[in-house]
Formats: C-alpha cells, sequence, structure tokens
C-alpha cells in the first residue's frame, strides 16, 4: 500500500479519535439546549470548574485556601489525606449536581419566561463567575489529574497495524477511553431519556414547556436535572481532557471546539453531536494533513469552522438538528 | 453622603497610588486567563525582590520602591491599557512580560521616554541600541536562544549536523515565529533539514503536529510554545515515544509547569535557560528573613524557587541594578525615566557583584553599551528529572553564533529605523 495512504488512514484514525474529544464536550451543550432552548456559554468553564474540582478533591487540597490564609494569618494548603480516583469522581459529581441546584436556585428560577438571549447572557455572566471562583477555590497552577486512565501508544494497534500494512498506526490510549466513554454516555443517555420518568418528562419539556407544565412535570427539577447531567458531562470531558493536557484556565476553552461540532451536527440532538465531532475531527486532521504543509500549516482551528458554515449553508438545522418549520 | 463618598474615593485613590517619592516601577503581569500559570511565579519572583530591597534596605539608595501590579492577562489590549494607565505615576521603567505588547509600546516609549526592558522575550533586533534608544533586552533573546539550541545540538554531533532533520514546533504567534529566521539561516549554514510545525493557540490539540513527527522522524525537534501548549506538547512527544533527551524547548518552554502534568513522560526533557533555578543562592535567606516570615510573599507563596519565579526575580535584580547605575549617574536618588535608561545603557553586572547580591552563577555577567542593549546572549541547557521532579543544569553558559545573528539583526533593526524615521545614534 502506498505510503500517503497508510497516513492518510492513520490521520483518519486519530481525527475520529479527536472527533470522539470534541463531541464529549459538545454533548453538555445538546443537553442544555435540548431541554431549555438555552446555548449555555458556561460548558467549558463548568468543564474546567468539575476537573479543578476532582483534582482538588483528589489532592486533599483546602478549597479557598488563598483567602482563608490571608483573612486568618493561618498556612493551610491540604488537608493531609489523598482520595481514591473513583471517590474522588463521585464527589466531584455531586458537587456538579449541587452547583445545578445554585444555579437554578440563585439564576435560572429568576429567568423563567424571559427571552432565550437573557437566558444565554446569563450563561455568559456565569461562565465568567465561574471561571474567577474556579481560581479563588483551587488556585490558577497547573495541576496534574491522573485518575489512572491510559495515555500513550497503543502497543496493540501498533504491532497489528504494523503486521496487515508493514507501517504501526499512532492511537492513543487515552483516546480509545475516551471512545468507549462516550459510547457508554450517549447510550447512557438515550435509554435514560427514552425509557426513565424523568428522561420522558425531560423530553416533554424540550417539545413544549406549557404543556409540559399543564401536565404536573416541574420545570425547576428539570432544570436541576439537566444542568447536573450536563455537569457531569463536563466533568467527564474535564477528565479526558485535563488528563491530556492538565486542568488549568485553557481547559475552559475547548468549548470553541465543541461550537463548529455543534453547527455541524445541530443544537438539539445527541447523535448529531457524535456525528458532528467525527466529521469535524476527521475533517480538520486530513485537510492539516493534506492541504496544511501547502499552506503553512496550522489550519485546523479555522478549517473546523470552514467545514461547519458549509454544511450550515445546506442544513441550517445541522445534520440532526429538528427542521425549522416557520407557519405563517 | 455625597461629601463621604467622594472623600472615600480620594482616600482609596491616595492610598493605591504611590507616595510621589517612590521609584515607581510597574509589575505588568497575568494572574488570570490561559496564561496565568506562567504569569503567577513571574509575578511573585519580580514582587518579592523589590519587597526585599525596601524591607532589608529601605529601597534603592535610600527610596522605597513602589511595585504597582496591572492584569494584562497576556492580553495585548490590555497591556496597552495598562501600560496608558500606569506611566503617569512615573513609571521608571516597564517590563510587559509579552512579545505582542512589547511590540506595541515600542513606538509609544519613544514618544514617552519611557525604558521598556524585555529579558529574553520582545523584538529580538531591539538588542541593536543604535536603533533601540529605549528598549533593552539583555542578557539573551529568541535568536540567540535559537543559536544556542543549535550549537548545543553541534556540540552533540561532533561538530556537524549535515544531513540531520531538525523540526520546530512553535506557538502561531509573534513570539513562536521570532526564531524561524534565524534557524532557517543556521540550517543553511550547518547543512541540517528545518520542519516548521505551527501550533495554534492555545495549542491544547497537537495530534496532526505529532503526527507529522513521527512519520517524519526529525532527529531532534525544537519548541517555542507558552501556556498549555507546552505541557501539551510535552506529553504528546511522550506519547509517540519521541526521544526526550532531543526535545529542546526554549526558557520560556522550560518550567515545571511544562513538564509536571506528563509525569514520568517529561523524564530527560531539555531546555534552554538564561540564569540559574532552585532556591541554593544566598539570596534566599534574605527573602525567607525579609519578606516570607514577614508575612510579606507576593502572591499564594507557593511558587518560590520555580523556574518562573527564579526569572521574575532576575527581571527585578537587573531593573533594581540599572536603577542604582542611574541614581550614581544623575547624582541623585530620586530618578526619573530618562535618567533610568541611561542607568540600562551604563549597567554593567559582573559575576562578583551577582555574588554580592546574593546570587552567584545565576547568570550571565554582560556590559551594556550605546550600541548593545542585547547581551552577549548565552544560555545554559537544563533536564527535567521527573523522580526528583527538578531541573538539572547539563552545561555551562554556551554563546550564541554572532556571525550569522549580527547580520539579522542589523537587517531588522535598520527596517525598523527606515520605516520610523530614526537616524541611528552612537557613531
Amino acid at each position: 500500500m502506498p505510503e500517503q495512504l497508510l497516513y492518510a488512514m492513520e490521520v483518519t484514525l486519530n481525527g475520529l479519535m479527536a472527533g470522539v474529544m470534541y463531541s464529549l464536550v459538545a454533548l453538555g451543550f445538546v443537553l442544555i439546549f435540548k431541554a431549555s432552548g438555552v446555548f449555555n456559554y458556561a460548558q467549558g468553564v463548568l468543564a474546567l470548574f468539575a476537573a479543578l474540582t476532582l483534582v482538588g478533591l483528589q489532592n486533599g487540597q483546602v478549597p479557598f485556601a488563598h483567602v482563608i490564609n490571608a483573612i486568618f494569618d493561618t498556612n493551610l494548603h491540604t488537608f493531609g489525606w489523598k482520595l481514591p480516583a473513583l471517590l474522588a469522581i463521585l464527589l466531584a459529581a455531586a458537587v456538579m449536581v449541587l452547583l445545578a441546584i445554585i444555579i437554578e436556585r440563585l439564576v435560572l428560577k429568576h429567568l423563567v419566561s424571559q427571552a432565550p438571549i437573557i437566558l444565554f447572557m446569563a450563561t455568559i455572566g456565569l461562565a465568567y463567575f465561574l471561571e474567577g471562583l474556579g481560581d479563588v477555590m483551587w488556585g490558577a497552577d497547573i495541576k496534574k489529574l491522573d485518575v489512572g486512565l491510559p495515555q500513550g501508544i497503543s502497543d496493540t494497534i501498533e504491532s497489528l497495524t504494523d503486521r496487515w500494512f508493514g507501517y504501526g498506526f499512532f492511537i492513543d490510549n487515552l483516546d480509545i477511553v475516551a471512545t468507549l466513554v462516550a459510547v457508554v454516555l450517549v447510550a447512557s443517555l438515550t435509554l435514560f431519556s427514552q425509557y426513565s420518568k424523568q428522561g420522558r418528562a425531560l423530553r416533554a419539556v424540550a417539545d413544549d414547556h406549557q404543556a409540559a407544565l399543564s401536565v404536573g412535570i416541574s420545570l425547576r427539577f428539570i432544570w436541576v436535572l439537566v444542568w447536573s447531567i450536563a455537569g457531569f458531562v463536563a466533568l467527564v470531558a474535564g477528565i479526558m481532557w485535563g488528563t491530556k493536557s492538565g486542568v488549568q484556565f485553557s481547559l475552559s476553552l475547548i468549548a470553541l471546539k465543541a461550537l463548529p461540532v455543534l453547527m455541524l451536527g445541530g443544537f438539539t440532538s445527541i447523535p448529531g453531536a457524535i456525528v458532528g465531532g467525527l466529521i469535524i475531527g476527521v475533517g480538520e486532521k486530513l485537510f492539516e494533513f493534506s492541504i496544511g504543509p501547502m499552506v503553512g500549516g496550522a489550519t485546523e482551528n479555522w478549517f473546523a469552522y470552514v467545514l461547519a458554515l458549509l454544511f450550515l449553508v445546506f442544513r441550517p438545522q445541522g445534520l440532526f438538528g429538528e427542521k425549522i418549520i416557520e407557519r405563517v | 453622603m455625597k461629601t463621604k463618598f467622594v472623600s472615600l474615593v480620594v482616600a482609596g485613590i491616595c492610598a493605591a497610588a504611590p507616595a510621589m517619592a517612590d521609584l515607581v516601577i510597574p509589575n505588568m503581569s497575568y494572574r488570570t486567563g490561559a496564561y496565568a500559570p506562567g504569569g503567577i511565579p513571574y509575578a511573585d519572583g519580580f514582587n518579592d525582590y523589590f519587597t526585599l530591597l525596601n524591607a532589608r534596605d529601605g529601597g534603592i539608595g535610600g527610596e522605597k520602591v513602589s511595585v504597582p501590579e496591572c492584569e494584562t492577562a497576556y492580553n495585548t489590549e490590555k497591556g496597552v491599557e495598562c501600560y496608558e494607565a500606569t506611566k503617569g505615576l512615573g513609571s521608571l521603567v516597564y517590563n510587559p512580560l509579552s512579545t505582542g505588547i512589547t511590540y506595541q509600546l515600542i513606538p509609544k516609549a519613544l514618544v514617552d521616554h519611557i525604558p521598556i526592558y524585555t529579558p529574553g522575550y520582545g523584538r529580538t533586533s531591539a538588542a541593536n541600541g543604535k536603533v533601540f534608544e529605549w528598549v533593552f533586552n539583555y542578557p539573551a533573546n529568541y535568536w540567540d536562544g535559537a543559536s544556542v539550541a543549535i550549537k548545543y545540538l553541534l556540540d552533540q554531533n561532533g561538530g556537524s549536523l549535515a544531513g540531520k532533520k531538525i523540526a520546530l514546533v512553535y506557538h502561531n504567534s509573534a513570539y513562536g515565529k521570532e526564531p524561524i529566521r534565524t534557524l532557517q539561516d543556521l540550517a543553511a549554514k550547518h547543512g541540517f533539514t528545518l520542519t516548521e510545525l505551527p501550533v495554534d493557540a492555545p495549542g491544547q490539540e497537537q495530534k496532526s503536529q505529532w503526527l507529522q513527527i513521527r512519520r517524519d522522524k526529525p532527529d531532534y525537534v525544537l519548541m517555542w510554545g507558552w501556556g498549555v501548549m507546552n505541557a501539551v506538547a510535552v506529553q504528546e512527544a511522550a506519547n509517540i515515544k519521541f526521544p526526550m533527551e532531543n526535545f529542546i524547548g526554549v526558557w520560556w518552554s522550560g518550567s515545571e509547569n511544562d513538564v509536571v502534568p506528563a509525569g514520568d513522560g517529561a523524564n530527560g526533557y531539555k531546555s534552554l535557560a538564561m540564569h540559574g533555578t532552585g532556591m541554593d543562592y544566598p539570596l534566599y535567606a534574605d527573602l525567607k528573613t525579609f519578606v516570607y516570615d514577614a508575612g510579606k510573599a507576593s502572591g499564594n507563596g507557593d511558587q518560590i524557587g520555580s523556574v518562573l519565579y527564579s526569572r521574575g526575580v532576575y527581571a527585578a535584580m537587573v531593573i533594581a541594578e540599572a536603577a542604582r547605575k542611574a541614581q550614581e549617574l544623575a547624582g541623585t536618588s530620586a530618578i526619573n525615566a530618562v535618567q533610568m535608561r541611561e542607568g540600562f545603557e551604563n549597567l554593567e553586572i559582573t559575576e562578583a557583584r551577582m555574588a554580592e547580591l546574593g546570587l552567584p552563577n545565576f547568570g550571565q555577567p554582560f556590559a551594556a553599551s550605546c550600541a548593545d542593549h542585547g547581551g552577549p546572549g548565552a544560555a545554559m541547557l537544563q533536564q527535567w528529572d521527573a523522580t526528583a521532579k527538578k531541573w538539572n543544569l547539563i552545561t555551562g553558559f554556551i554563546a550564541p553564533d554572532q556571525e550569522v545573528l549580527d547580520p539579522l539583526i542589523a537587517a531588522d533593526s535598520e527596517a525598523f529605523a527606515k520605516e520610523a524615521g530614526i537616524t541611528q545614534r552612537c557613531n
């Protein structure tokens, strides 16, 4: 097989894996948009906050240590214990649920019946608030996240492809784990929304708020539920991206990678987030591989948006979005 | 009520502003945003050094030093705002800690007559004092760094890099692009092949670049990165099993932040170093007594001795010495920015002086002049020991290849002089 074809195959596989990582972030946006029509600008920051909380809990870091030390002239930094990864993840998930309750009580409750743009603006404020809160709670230094996920080249895939094609493909073990996690996450979310009482209530609210309210579904409960799930998805995304790059402010910028995925896959479809992620991942990687060297490289960031815009021209609602029908 | 409010505002302004007699040296820091992990330790080191001078020596030449801090978030617009907001305080010098901000401030410095000091960053050709009267970038600049890295590799390869392949992974910005021209000229001179691989900010996704490195199998990879890009690159290099001892970052890609997230995978990674690091210097005994134990440490106090903290200390030390020189030349302790520039231009830092300051063998000795604002440009190499979680210096100072650099600096600075209508001086 020609060398260039083998390289293209390797790039495609890695593009698929990168796409899964983007999809993990996009899922959180979809969940909230689907249930409430709100584009949650704070989703990237939720991932950062979740990852910071996880590392902090795992390492027994004292939250708000800087503030406590400054006020009381103490020298607190850690509690002196380290939590097992699983327990720390469960506790971090609990914190995200608590955060969802607080967001509902302090922000969303007061904005019922407001225009979507008002809710969107509220999430912008929330993003900046959470960014600052994360800094004050856990510090702005870069933190290593280690929950036992494997990283580095998959020797099995390398040796198998070497045997088949005479060239060993690079696939990162972390990407393989991310793919498995994404499959489980999407399956769980689908099962939850199709077969559980709460899931059906969530879909009812998504279809028609007023009708859902008229049959006794609590909008406030649904909002807490959906923000909790989005918080959990943000935690998963934070774990994957945080393992890859350490936990620090830039983690919140992964949201930028999710936007073209949403534009392409549609804001209301869970499968759309996955398929959109895969198309963006493969598209940007193949473009960088084939055209990048001719135009000086670093094409991925902008090409993802160009690709999404191209799809938008033909399907404004995205590949899997609900068809826009305006009755006059 | 209104009177009380006005009084409070006035009192607040008076408390925040430095006393008129203070030597004002603003700290343009970034403690928030994507680059905060790098900005915080640098700002802490910078502040702590001046706090020490104030607490131990009563300032510089009897004048207290005021260090108003302004948050730039590594954002060029905010950096310019910081400059405009603080220059009226009687600022003696600006150390913007950003190449982007530096480029914006250079024309302003010409007009406002305030020196700009950019150690190890900024506009490289500002080393030419004949053109850049108000800018100083000693002891080393990016082009020096590129040349030192190549000289080190020459040394590792018996003096020849002919036929070797070197990849440059760089931050796709003004900063990251700085060494390209130098490396291209060095490639032509030494016969190696240079592959340029840009990474868009912030640099969390670098799979394409590292897949290309895996395919091309370069002998060495150089990196001009900053922020999260560094940590991701080190992790990706470990992922593809690239030999870490053949991976060398510039000094902005050689802090603890860049290697700790990759854990054991970062072991053996190298970077350039333009100064020493760690707390094994006599200065730290004084810092402990007068700053840390006195509860005056900047920030959280948890960055002490790190690479970037050391760099902040180094920048502050050079600025303080320039202020001392300026006082000596002006014959007064209450110097202004114009006199401060004279101090920078006539500054000589010897090994004996550094030892006296409690920093023996910390930086390279240098003597600035009217024409030379760039210093000798030498740098060392350090290597990360993941087990000990420590950087170890593995070479002494290596001098850059001035034969290649001088014409580049002359060409770039002369182009600026032509564009800005500057008549060259020092004739």
